[in-house]
């Protein structure tokens, strides 16, 4: 159940209805495929049919004689241009369309540009490919095998190896594991799942001949840094290339990166001279852009024999697909994985992870996956529940036993993450209270009684969200700080202007809300400018939750600097000295006389007046910030999921989920909840239903939704919602970041409760009616390959 | 490519012109008739964006030939705010945050319009069984279903959708729904 905002725009935090509703309730959002540009063309891409070919000849003239065709670029028409491939954000390269051969199933190999989207397709039928099918590379655990297909050849390589990286201490891990009373492992695979956006990927690009001015409008949800990277890959300077993202219908991590259709749109407006409009379809978004996930993870947790945990110990294989174009900082490979001692005190921990290729998609770090934090979370909380269950221990108990203590914070992990702040034992113990769990726990003896299956489900997690410091996290050599810009209007409206870019959490409505909070402006008179790089300052943009603790914090730090200029404007109306000023609820008044005062508006249009300021003062009223993270924010949260498994087919039914989450401040509680929602909904899916899997011949077997499956309102319960406040105290407002938090903690939840349902061990995700059943017969699916 | 001389009805507003025969019908509002507040999502049928009501009925219209539309009655989610005021689905989405990127909005708000035409006053299962065709990424759909449940209690479908309805000469679905007022009748389409 929720709790519905009040009727008044608070001043400053709290609940408040959304500023960018009312276009979207009437149809008045602009999206990508909104879009109509004068003499627009229409753009699709013909895809690989084969996992793995050698491209033998591409016959373009067929196509090219349709009435309505106006280009049909290949590869050969790329390789002139030098963008054949393009840079990957971790320095790898993908090919943009296939010149030597095919490496997935659903790659570019063509590019028709024509008048219509219709005629577009019917252009691709149009176009004869010549292949000569290669064996694939498609189960992940056989890809270093020696006498396995090299995908890679582009890169001389001899075998399908991408990196191995380490973080921990292996000595000292080991040698708590030596020492141990008991040690549980398992095998768990998190399957290749994908964000799926309501709305597609696609990009419209318009090329001025005359200025020679690129514009590109595109679902991203890093609009500066594709600025950055379209200058570097086609030469143009940034200066004169203006990346707009419009309303985007969801990102979820799917539209971080660059998209070969991106740059073929680029490629097809210089070539035409008009604007092209490229919009994929589901299958295209399915089968081509960012999968999420895909870690084949071997986890071992050592512990004492009264229940005090130790130490964590993890291989893990990550299949990456043909080309790593894997989302993340670029000195860490495998994103943030190395959270993976979660919410416990522990004496040592240890991953080695090594990547690889396959002839799959290319992506891994996506669906609000915090940098792979969705998937530590899911291998310590699998652990915990592991060893509490062969150990006969509650699994909530040991879980209390073993959290960080509250007066532990900051607290340094064993693999060297400084955790802000949290109070654990209250959030777990709120959560527990929230779901009656000791009588959950009756209910459950008393329905196994009479053969019924019922499960209860507890994870506890920490994330890390808001990357990041600079000094440890860049991308592409980016730095990861993020600029805000604030004008304040004479009249005492203002407009903020950002590097972050929402899809759909509500930044327009709660980064006013923090200027409001800051300067006493009411959020209604706030505009919030986002997505366009010729209005907003330079910065990486929304994904693992940063927009909060980033460019949150250069919001109210910016709205800091136009508060200390106010000071002395208003020192200049009330003539006092700045320091005799108090400033509270929009007003700054004399120390002593709170008669003796001066509003933001009066302020405001003071600034901008001939009243005499001190030398140095340039009057006016705004200000520029860029803020740089002295560290990552650590939001938490304790989840139950209780579920019913039907015990002649294996049908999950999840009758409750408790979520108690805590992100520090809450500045908008509505939208902290609705994204907490969203995530607890992802959690579901991924959980019981979602996921890629493929054929031995590598063909992509989810690549719709009659296959790929997404939880609708009837696999949902109603959420029950708690909170605890930990503030950040790093962060200039104490808020932590919140959006990934629900996908990230969720999964476990369910799968511990689906396996204490059913009494087994472990099986892998996503917990089908299928996978259920055999599970309960001892023979469990493996999900991410098919198996006849 | 064969092509057909149609007349469509788009929130009151007749459109005649000639189309191609296999242009669906949700291409026809957003490209011909330039409403794109209808939006795609899928290209098999599942996720529900692009419903819109056709003739009283919600369809999705990626399924729906827009010749098929011929002589028909169509209300896009542009229509349901007659005058500027939001419907009460509309409102009600507005109230229980039942958006975030906006994007399934559309396809949903016009499923609940169509569920509050055939029930009044839905319980939690009939709401979430009345949007099972209709997919949301962002909201987890329990402020979806608080959205419908305000709805109901503040004026149901709401004015445009009665008299979307009404229009085509049905009779009342109720006596006591309200009549229309102080706007234009929806001109009758001959189907």
């Amino acid at each position: 159940m929720t709790t519905h905002a009040a009727d008044t725009t608070p001043m400053g935090f709290g609940s408040m209805r959304r500023k960018e509703d009312a276009r979207f309730l009437r149809g008045k959002g602009r999206y990508l495929d909104d879009i109509v540009l004068p003499g627009m063309l229409h753009a699709a891409i013909l895809r690989s049919p084969h996992a793995h070919a050698r491209i033998v000849s591409v016959d373009t003239s067929a196509a090219e004689a349709h009435p309505k065709v106006t280009a049909v670029i290949t590869g050969e028409t790329l390789t002139g241009l030098g963008l054949a491939w393009m840079p990957t954000l971790s320095h790898d390269v993908q090919a943009v369309l296939a010149t030597d051969k095919v490496r997935f199933q659903g790659q570019e190999v063509a590019f028709v540009v024509a008048e219509d989207r219709y005629a577009a397709r019917d252009a691709l039928a149009l176009i004869e490919v010549e292949y000569e099918p290669l064996p694939a590379v498609v189960d992940a655990t056989r890809a270093l095998d020696p006498d396995a297909p090299v995908i890679r050849d582009d890169l001389h390589k001899t075998d399908n190896h991408i990196f191995d990286w380490e973080a921990g201490d292996a000595a000292a891990t080991d040698e708590v594991f030596a020492t141990a009373d008991v040690v549980a492992e398992c095998d768990l695979l998190y399957p290749r799942c994908h964000p799926a956006p309501m709305e597609t990927c696609g990009s419209i690009a318009s090329m001025d001949p005359v200025s020679g001015k690129l514009t590109v409008y595109t679902t991203t949800q890093a609009p500066h840094a594709h600025r950055t990277v379209y200058a570097l890959v086609a030469g143009i300077p940034e200066h004169k290339i203006q990346v707009i993202a419009p309303d985007i219908g969801g990102g979820f991590g799917n539209k971080v990166g660059i998209y070969p259709g991106y740059v073929c749109a680029v490629v097809g407006s210089i070539v035409t001279g008009r604007p092209v409009k490229w919009v994929e379809d589901r299958s295209e978004n399915l089968m081509s852009t960012s999968f999420a996930r895909d870690y084949h993870m071997h986890g071992e947790i050592a512990a004492t024999k009264d229940g005090t945990l130790l130490g964590v110990r993890v291989k893990v294989l990550a299949d990456h697909g043909a080309f790593n174009n894997t989302a993340q900082p670029s000195k860490m490979p495998a994103g943030l994985f190395h959270v993976f001692s979660g919410s416990y005190d522990l004496k040592a921990a240890h991953c080695a992870v090594t990547g690889v290729y396959t002839d799959k998609c290319p992506g891994g770090v996506a669906y609000a996956c915090s940098f792979r934090i969705t998937e530590a979370v899911y291998l310590i909380e699998r652990l915990v529940d592991v060893l509490a269950r062969d150990q006969g221990w509650d699994p909530a108990e040991l879980r209390m036993r073993n959290l960080v203590r509250p007066e532990q914070f900051p607290y340094r992990t064993a693999l060297g993450w400084e955790y802000d702040s949290g109070n654990y034992p209250q959030t777990l113990r709120k959560a527990l209270d929230l779901a009656g769990y000791a009588e959950l726990r009756r209910e459950q003896a008393e329905r196994r009684a009479r053969g019924e299956l019922m499960g209860i489900g507890v994870s506890f997690f920490t994330e890390a969200v808001g990357a990041g410091p600079r000094k440890h996290m860049d991308i592409l050599g980016l730095g990861m700080a993020d600029g805000a810009e604030l004008r304040v209007h004479p009249t005492g409206k203002a407009v903020l202007r950002l590097s972050c870019m929402t899809q759909g959490q509500g930044h327009q409505t709660t980064f006013a809300q923090i200027v409001a909070e800051e300067l006493g402006i009411s959020p209604d008179d706030i505009e919030v400018v986002q997505g366009d790089t010729d209005q907003t300052p330079f910065g990486l943009g929304t994904y693992g939750s940063r927009s909060t603790p980033v460019s949150g914090a250069a919001t109210a730090m910016v709205a800091r600097k136009v508060r200390e200029r106010a000071r002395i404007v208003a020192s200049a109306m009330l003539e006092v000295a700045p320091s005799d000023l108090e400033f509270a609820k929009g007003r700054f008044h004399v120390k002593g006389d709170p008669a003796a005062s001066a509003t933001m508006a009066e302020i405001a249009m003071a600034a901008h007046s001939d009243l005499e300021l001190p030398e140095g003062v340039e009057g006016h009223l705004d200000a520029t910030c860029v803020y740089n993270p002295p560290n990552l924010t650590y939001p938490c949260g304790a989840y139950v999921c209780v579920v019913d498994v039907d015990p002649g087919t294996g049908q999950v039914a999840v009758r409750r989920f408790v979520a108690v989450d805590d992100c520090g401040v809450r500045i908008n509680p509505m939208i902290v909840e609705g994204q907490i929602h969203g995530g607890l909904a992802d959690g579901i899916g991924m959980a019981l239903m979602e996921v890629l899997a493929f054929d031995a011949d590598g063909n992509h077997l989810g690549a719709s939704f009659m296959d790929y499956l997404l939880p609708t309102a009837l696999e949902c319960p109603s959420w029950e919602l708690g909170e605890t406040v930990t503030p950040s105290p790093h962060h200039p407002i104490g808020a932590k970041g919140v959006g990934e938090s629900a996908t990230v903690g969720s999964p476990p939840a369910v799968v511990n409760a689906v396996l204490d349902a059913i009494g087994v061990r472990d099986a892998d995700m996503p917990l089908t009616p299928a996978q259920v059943w055999r599970s309960m017969q001892g023979r469990p699916l493996r999900t991410d390959v098919a198996v006849t | 490519m064969s092509h057909h001389k149609v007349r469509i009805t788009v929130n009151g507003t007749v459109g005649e012109g000639e189309i191609e025969s296999r242009l669906l019908l949700v291409h026809y509002l957003r490209e011909t008739r330039g409403l794109t507040g209808t939006h795609v999502g899928c290209d098999t049928s599942n996720c529900g964006a692009c419903t819109v009501m056709l003739d009283g009925r919600t369809v999705k219209s990626c399924t729906v030939l827009a010749v098929a539309a011929d002589g028909a009655d169509v209300l896009t989610v542009e229509g349901l705010a007659g005058g500027g005021e939001l419907s009460p689905v509309q409102e009600g989405f507005r109230q229980c945050h039942g958006l975030q990127c906006g994007y399934c909005t559309p396809g949903m708000v016009m499923a609940a319009t169509g569920l509050l035409l055939e029930n009044e006053a839905p319980d939690e299962t009939e709401i979430r069984e009345g949007i099972e065709g209709n997919l949301c990424r962002c909201t987890g759909y329990d402020m979806i279903v608080d959205s419908v449940r305000w709805a109901a209690a503040n004026g149901g479908a709401g004015e445009a959708a009665h008299r979307h309805v009404h229009g085509r000469g049905a009779p009342a679905p109720d006596a006591a729904a309200p009549a229309p007022s102080g706007t234009q009748p929806a001109p009758v389409v001959t189907p």
